[in-house]
């Protein structure tokens, strides 16, 4: 590895303050921060309690909690548009739609999934009002493309018989600018990620990164440049040219094996990785650069994730972990 | 026929002719008569119509004339002349008479100049004439006492030749020649045969398959059929006369000698089509024959190469009739294959040479073949397999695994098929490939090749298909994308010097390990896995906490399970028992010895204990490691024994190495650095590892019957055995242990199991290293002379490889011995 820390480089920052009560293992955490003055600003955590939690980061206190997946763990959460409509995926195979507005709490829809692992679903607004949903389907090998909130199914991705991929393990959906052609990528349990043509159900590229299951993969459109992580000590970057090929841009080392989540900021800056050795990971985008090793969490760190604050020194991180905390962090806010 | 044709009155001219040459001779007279005599018999002779028109009274006065001829000096001969006669005269007659001129001792000729006359007779293709000649007289029934006494001289005239020269015999009667040449004239009467068969006369073969079953039987196969066997190859292509005639050459052989022959041929026929032409339907019209193919070759040889069995199957495969024979052949192949007695007592050469037979006879069923005896096929493959297995040699069990796979394949066409795990090497390969049915030419499996490609389909990990699929080879970014302003330089980067590997802090008390490895907390796996990484280390570095709990920890171990996937496991947990055992000897190889023979544990289990039993003595006796320190004996095991069924071979390794170094340092001398002297702290222990282990074999448990079957187990017991009467040299027990140890040895000795008998041959050797030489001959003369003769039966008549080199180097020690004790007493 590299050696990067200089003598007089900073010692790593602390946590900005730690939100504690969920009472179990935290999976998956979703910022909602982006809304004007009034509007509170929100995270969401879902736990393996199945209970999602619904922190006021002004008060750092849980709002609501939501108990829509019959205590099984919830692993996905995401918002839809506004703070006020929520979508939750948990281990009782369901997806539940919330509607949160006025202080209801209720599920208006859900989707049976009938998926036992545990890939999170991926969401792409493709029109206002209208999503396209990525999921893994009840065949081990699929992944089925819904639009929501219709329900109807788009198409289902199912590959070539005989290519031993394995279960997906992970899904990005997502499109060059609006109104261009989704494409999916799907990191699978082979280790290797497959891009997909959603509208003609096809494979498009498929390049093995991992020898292990994808535990976790982020991507930039604007770069054409991808990020995988798995079970092992490797981060695998990968980039798309323009005949949508997948090739294998650089990998980077790690100290500990195990990746378990990978998000890159909305601007593109930097990323952040939640590792088995309980640490979180800051990198610069551009080059892959360490910038921090955030050492707070005593078990696996589960999920890490940007806030969309639209002022951007107020800009969050925050990691959710098996030890039953979020730590929130600001770190590189400034830039 | 040739004296009926000859016309009247012609033999009255013959006849006094040669009485006046006899009578020539008989006068030894003057050169000039004599040669005007020798002269008119050969004119007379040629105008009788050569030697064929010969008629009785003829043949018998020519026979006294070239009688008085040898007996002449051969000064007074006409040079030139008296050869001729003998050129031109019956070939029958003329061999007889030079032959036993050769024999005779008396005066007359010298036998440079009788054998000079042979050399020619040979070269003139005479040979062919005499074979011929016989050929002749058999169809009209001639005499067989006569031809017997031809036979003999014709195949044995090499050795006539060279008794009389005393080994200077001309080139043309060295048997590397001669035989090629008997063979082309053999070639050149069955083409004259041929020609008589086809102008409608009727001619016998029989005396010419009598010279090739005698010469074949004198071991001169290779000479004879390398000519004829070449040649019919070609001849017997389209031609059905030609097969016909080489069928009734190979049938009219006299059963004594079709061995030979047969073997001959199909070891040097260049593949089953050919071997079909030039022997037809033998094996099912000559008994003989039958049984030298199908039972002989099949069941009680195991030499011949792969190439002559797929040769001698591929024939009985290619006719309706030989194609029952097949089926009743691969039967008894099975039978054998799957007969346990014979798993156990046979050679693995023969076991191998056994299994090639069967997967090429599996190689030539057709489908409704398979169908008439899928059930049989079934049922040998399951016994087959069973006692294949049971087989303590990886060697077998891998030869029943490859065949029942094949069985497996042939009878179920669909439905799952059987399949094992082992590792491919060039055996199994072979064996594999024989079971694909090779082109009816020579076809050696090319083995080079399979491997390369092996080895370039194992190279790259890369996806096979996938349209658009890429290797994992990084794309290196352009220079001009670096010079972009693509850069992460306006982030500053923290300290993270403290990213360090993950280390899960281990307990540091022998107690707290005992605590997490019997919680049942399922959660803690990585303080499991670190405690179970950590424990060797923490035994070695508190002997004295150790000690407190040994029995307790040493039960732990025996029974802990793999949790988790850890890399080594099963070595981090050996390497803590021996550390446990080690610290505390007495107390724990107790308890580790009485487990050995209780109830409910698994042969694994039982076998873990006596690897750790040897480990550990191994340890303690070991000088080496005192004056290390005792951590660096933790991270260097003084010997790193490998799990599995493949530990056998590394304690045998061990034993023969010690026996080497030992039976070295007898005839050298002491040439050994001396290494530091210490206590050897095995002495005071060693009766507890061994004894107990001894004591109860015979005691069959519900579960688990070292005698029955479990004599895998007896197996590693023996072997352990071995290595502890080793290590306990020099100790205070060794007389006694050695005195127990050889009468363990005289119970088992006849153990079907080879593996077994390896042991305790081992335990042999190691006794005699061991125990001090006068202890032996107070203690044990008795029981180590029986022993020496025991051994001298297990060097000759064992069926297994490694058991008589065992038993020879356990006779060469007590040799040794000997010759050391003989030094001694002045």
């Amino acid at each position: 590895m590299e050696k990067f820390s200089a003598p007089m480089a900073l010692p790593p920052p602390d946590p900005q303050f730690v939100l504690r009560g969920t009472s179990a293992a935290v999976h998956t955490l979703h910022f909602s921060c982006g809304g004007p003055e009034p509007d509170i600003p929100l995270l969401f955590s879902g736990s393996e309690n199945g209970f999602i939690h619904v922190w006021n980061l002004k008060t750092h206190r849980v709002d609501s909690a939501l108990d829509g997946h019959g205590r099984k763990s919830v692993y996905c959460v995401e918002t839809m548009g506004g703070k006020d409509r929520l979508l939750s995926q948990g281990r009782d195979q369901r997806i539940c739609l919330w509607d949160l507005a006025e202080g209801r709490t209720s599920v208006t829809d859900s989707v049976f999934t009938e998926h036992v692992g545990f890939c999170r679903c991926s969401l792409l607004k493709v029109a206002q009002g209208r999503w396209l949903m990525a999921m893994a389907a009840r065949s081990l090998e699929e992944v089925q493309i819904l639009e929501l909130p219709s329900k109807t199914s788009v198409c289902t991705l199912k590959p070539e018989v005989g290519a031993k991929l394995g279960m997906p393990m992970c899904l990005k959906l997502w499109q060059l600018n609006c109104g261009s052609q989704p494409v999916l990528l799907a990191g699978y349990e082979d280790g290797s990620v497959v891009l997909w043509n959603v509208s003609m159900g096809k494979v498009l590229s498929k390049l093995i990164c991992h020898q292990e299951p994808v535990m976790s993969l982020d991507f930039d459109s604007e770069k054409a440049k991808g990020i995988s992580g798995s079970s092992e000590k490797v981060l695998s970057i990968w980039s798309l040219n323009e005949q949508q090929n997948l090739q294998v841009y650089k990998t980077h080392e790690l100290v500990n094996a195990g990746v378990s989540d990978i998000t890159i900021r909305p601007d593109k800056k930097i990323l952040a990785t939640g590792g088995w050795d309980h640490r979180i990971r800051i990198f610069g985008w551009k080059k892959l650069k360490p910038l921090a090793v955030l050492d707070y969490h005593t078990a696996t760190v589960h999920c890490v994730s940007f806030s969309d604050h639209s002022i951007p020194r107020e800009r969050l991180l925050a990691a959710g972990s098996k030890d039953q905390r979020i730590s929130v962090w600001s770190i590189y806010a400034e830039t | 026929m040739a004296a009926a044709a000859a016309p009247p009155g012609l033999g009255l001219t013959l006849e006094p002719v040669l009485r006046e040459a006899v009578a020539a001779l008989d006068r030894a007279g003057v050169g000039e008569s004599l040669a005007a005599a020798l002269g008119a018999v050969r004119s007379s002779l040629a105008a009788a119509g050569g030697p064929a028109a010969l008629g009785e009274r003829e043949r018998a006065l020519f026979g006294a004339f070239l009688r008085s001829l040898v007996r002449a000096p051969g000064a007074a001969l006409p040079e030139g002349v008296w050869q001729r006669c003998f050129l031109e005269g019956p070939p029958g007659l003329v061999f007889c008479v030079l032959l036993e001129a050769l024999g005779s001792t008396g005066s007359g000729l010298d036998p440079r100049e009788v054998v000079g006359v042979l050399e020619q007779f040979l070269q003139e293709g005479r040979l062919s004439a005499l074979l011929w000649e016989v050929c002749q007289q058999q169809a009209q029934a001639g005499c067989p006492e006569l031809q017997d006494a031809l036979l003999n001289k014709i195949v044995c005239l090499p050795e006539h030749v060279s008794n009389k020269l005393q080994g200077k015999n001309p080139p043309v009667f060295l048997p590397q020649n001669y035989f090629p040449l008997l063979g082309d004239a053999v070639l050149q009467v069955l083409e004259k045969i041929s020609d008589s068969l086809r102008g409608g006369l009727d001619c016998s073969i029989s005396f010419v398959s009598h010279v090739l079953g005698k010469v074949c039987i004198h071991g001169r196969q290779k000479e004879i059929l390398g000519v004829l066997v070449t040649r019919l190859t070609d001849l017997t292509k389209s031609d059905c006369m030609w097969q016909r005639i080489c069928w009734r050459l190979v049938e009219c052989v006299p059963d004594r000698w079709m061995e030979a022959v047969v073997l001959g041929f199909v070891q040097r026929a260049p593949g089953a089509d050919t071997l079909s032409r030039l022997l037809g339907n033998l094996v099912v019209k000559n008994k003989k024959a039958q049984f030298v193919v199908t039972q002989k070759m099949l069941l009680l040889q195991y030499g011949h190469t792969t190439a002559v069995l797929q040769n001698l199957l591929g024939y009985l495969s290619l006719d309706g009739l030989r194609r029952t024979l097949l089926l009743r052949v691969l039967q008894e192949l099975l039978e054998t294959w799957s007969s346990s007695s014979a798993v156990k007592h046979s050679p693995a050469e023969q076991q191998l040479y056994i299994s090639k037979a069967i997967l090429i006879c599996l190689s030539h069923l057709k489908e409704p073949e398979i169908d008439s005896c899928r059930h049989e096929l079934l049922m040998s493959m399951m016994e087959g397999m069973k006692c294949h297995l049971d087989s303590s040699l990886p060697q077998l069990q891998r030869l029943g695994m490859v065949v029942a796979e094949s069985i497996s394949l042939k009878i179920n066409t669909e439905g799952p098929v059987l399949k094992f795990e082992y590792e491919e090497d060039d055996e199994t390969r072979e064996l594999k490939s024989l079971l694909v049915q090779t082109p009816s030419f020579f076809v050696v499996p090319s083995l080079p090749d399979d491997e390369s490609e092996k080895e370039g389909a194992a190279l790259p990990l890369v996806p096979e298909s996938s349209e658009k699929s890429h290797t994992a080879v990084p794309v290196m970014p352009d220079e001009e994308l670096d010079a972009e302003l693509d850069s992460d330089d306006d982030l500053l980067p923290y300290d993270m010097s403290e990213d360090k590997e993950l280390k899960i802090k281990a307990p540091v008390y022998i107690r707290d390990c005992i605590e997490v490895l019997t919680g049942s907390r399922s959660e803690d796996v990585d303080k499991w896995e670190a405690t179970v990484k950590a424990l060797e280390s923490l035994v070695r570095k508190n002997p004295a906490a150790t000690r407190e709990v040994s029995v307790e920890l040493a039960k732990i171990l025996l029974h802990l399970e793999e949790k988790t996937c850890i890399e080594g496991f099963v070595d981090l947990r050996q390497r803590a028992q021996v550390a446990v055992l080690t610290t505390d000897p007495i107390p724990v190889a107790e308890y580790l010895t009485s487990q050995f023979y209780s109830l409910n544990y698994s042969l694994r289990q039982r076998m873990d204990i006596l690897d750790v039993l040897v480990l550990a003595a191994q340890e303690l006796s070991c000088p080496k490691f005192h004056g290390n320190t005792k951590h660096s004996r933790a991270q260097k095991p003084c010997i790193q024994l490998p799990l599995g069924s493949d530990s056998s071979k590394d304690w045998r390794k061990i034993v023969d190495e010690r026996i080497k170094s030992k039976t070295r340092r007898f005839s050298m001398g002491q040439s050994h650095v001396e290494l530091v002297s210490c206590p050897n702290e095995f002495n005071s222990v060693a009766g507890y590892f061994f004894f107990p282990l001894i004591q109860h074999f015979d005691r069959p448990l519900t579960t688990f019957d070292l005698l029955g079957e479990d004599h895998l187990v007896l197996g590693r017991l023996v072997h352990t055995l071995a290595i502890l009467m080793y290590l306990a040299v020099n100790t205070v027990a060794v007389t006694a242990m050695g005195k127990a140890l050889l009468e363990f040895v005289w119970v088992l000795r006849f153990h079907t199991d080879s593996y077994v008998r390896q042991g305790l041959l081992s335990c042999i050797s190691s006794l005699l290293l061991s125990v001090p030489m006068d202890r032996i001959l107070a203690d044990m003369t008795e029981e180590l002379l029986e022993t020496q003769s025991w051994l001298g039966d297990v060097m000759e008549k064992d069926p297994d490889g490694d058991c008589r080199r065992l038993a020879l180097q356990n006779l060469l020690l007590m040799e040794n011995l000997k010759k050391k004790l003989e030094a001694v007493p002045s």
